[in-house]
């Protein structure tokens, strides 16, 4: 399973993204199961909503936090993602 | 000694909401206690409530609905509601007997997040068997109406010696109902289970085999559904790391409001088990003897205390120790480190010697009000 470059990637219904005040974290939840997000991964989750792309999720963030060269670290976490069914891409 | 000293301890993350003991199954494996008919009394809609709002606020996240059967609670959709106000995720575990397509979407529309659906073996003459009810078909009805619904669903099947030589079915049918996860949980031998182990544990060979045909369906469902494998600790040579320790991530409320750090611990003598009735989560959680007695390691004995591995698996189950050795504080007889070790070796031959025989020799012992009160009396 590997990312595509051009279709829109949405955070999975499967799971459920939450912030967590006890934890001071976002934290993902799923049958069983937690796991803790840092901050940029958390960022980049949210931005998962179904409307963007790899890139389009790139420039927002890059927009968003006045930085670049952001591209293979977000593709790096989103291949996890992708691998750990946090996120969908859909037709 | 265990329990004089408070150790600094990280608050619940997991609450077991054991909603009833009332269970229309009778499964001769079942983790309640052997005397649960002697628990009568059940927690208010309003206790529960507190419960909640209570174990949330210290940071307790996931929430499970169970009991025996939750689905006889009839709060059970307003109790749903009230833990997804309060940010849980709720899952909700059920044998899918008395579930309806009218509850499954008055449970999704008041948050329930997930449902975890058991059935006891592949084939309809089994699994009625050892549910001790008709059952079969409307469990896979239900399957079918969690994943229509947008549930995700996490199939759970207990393993033993009855079952294990359907491994191969049972792995065809989670595909076939669309489980998103697959729970293999290879019984382990408390309560009713302890009862019943000569005619519920496999041999090393069976499960060595199922557990083969196991690592080859995950391999090639990758991707698609999760395997969740509960290791046969009898055959392995150290502990789990039971509730990753001892008052450290989980607490169950049982149906009459007693607070524990595991299921099983209202087995385990002199802990003085508080209740929700009379103390706040908080209190029970920091202050309560029963949560502080095994926290941390100041309580272990040899071998567990010089053992290198004593903060992977704290010594592993007390509650194991407790019922195979008399000795609560003793390490988990399945570390091969043990000097108990030998207790096992029994129980795994006593069960082999016992697969030789008819069972209508010793008949199983199924889970309900009867023998509970007969085996209690005794």
């Amino acid at each position: 399973m590997t990312l595509n470059l051009d279709k829109p990637i949405k955070f999975s219904p499967l799971h459920r993204l939450q912030w967590e005040e006890a934890q001071q974290k976002d934290v993902i939840l799923y049958p069983e199961g937690m796991v803790e997000l840092n901050q940029s991964s958390a960022e980049i989750l949210k931005c998962c909503d179904g409307t963007r792309n790899l890139d389009q999720i790139v420039s927002e963030l890059e927009l968003k936090f006045a930085t670049s060269g952001l591209k293979n670290d977000i593709t790096n976490f989103l291949e996890i993602a992708l691998k750990n069914g946090w996120i969908q891409q859909n037709q | 000694m265990a329990g004089s000293n408070k150790t600094n301890s990280t608050p619940p993350r997991w609450l077991l909401a054991e909603l009833t003991y009332a269970c229309p199954l009778q499964c001769p494996y079942c983790s309640n206690p052997i005397d649960y008919a002697n628990y009568q009394s059940e927690l208010s809609t309003e206790d529960w409530k507190r419960v909640l709002s209570q174990a949330r606020k210290m940071g307790a996240v996931q929430l499970g609905f169970s009991g025996g059967e939750p689905l006889t609670r009839k709060d059970l959709v307003e109790l749903v509601k009230h833990a997804r106000d309060l940010g849980y995720y709720s899952n909700l575990i059920t044998s899918g007997y008395g579930m309806t397509e009218t509850k499954i979407v008055q449970l999704k529309e008041a948050g329930l997040d997930h449902i975890q659906i058991s059935i006891q073996a592949s084939s309809q003459e089994l699994n009625d068997h050892i549910a001790g009810t008709s059952s079969f078909d409307h469990k896979k009805s239900v399957a079918h109406l969690i994943k229509k619904h947008g549930y995700p669903m996490v199939l759970c099947v207990v393993i033993h010696r009855e079952n294990i030589h359907q491994m191969a079915q049972i792995l065809e049918m989670a595909e076939e109902l669309g489980a998103d996860y697959l729970e293999l949980a290879n019984t382990q031998y408390y309560g009713w289970a302890h009862v019943n182990r000569d005619l519920l544990l496999p041999t090393k060979e069976q499960f060595q085999q199922a557990e083969k045909l196991a690592q080859a369906f995950k391999d090639r469902v990758a991707g698609k559904m999760k395997i969740y494998y509960v290791v046969p600790d009898f055959y392995e040579d150290r502990p789990k790391a039971c509730m990753n320790g001892w008052g450290t991530t989980f607490l169950t409320i049982a149906p009459d409001g007693v607070a524990l750090p595991c299921h099983s611990a209202r087995e385990l003598p002199g802990l003085d088990c508080p209740n929700v009735n009379d103390y706040s989560i908080e209190t029970i959680w920091n202050e309560s003897r029963a949560f502080n007695f095994f926290r941390g390691v100041d309580w272990m004995k040899e071998p567990c205390l010089s053992c290198d591995e004593k903060s992977k698996d704290f010594g592993g189950c007390r509650c194991q120790a407790y019922l195979l050795t008399g000795d609560m504080y003793a390490a988990d007889p399945v570390c091969s480190k043990s000097s108990d070790r030998a207790v096992i070796e029994q129980a795994i031959d006593s069960a082999k010697t016992a697969s030789a025989i008819s069972t209508n020799e010793k008949p199983l012992i199924f889970r309900n009000s009867k023998n509970s009160k007969i085996m209690t009396r005794n």
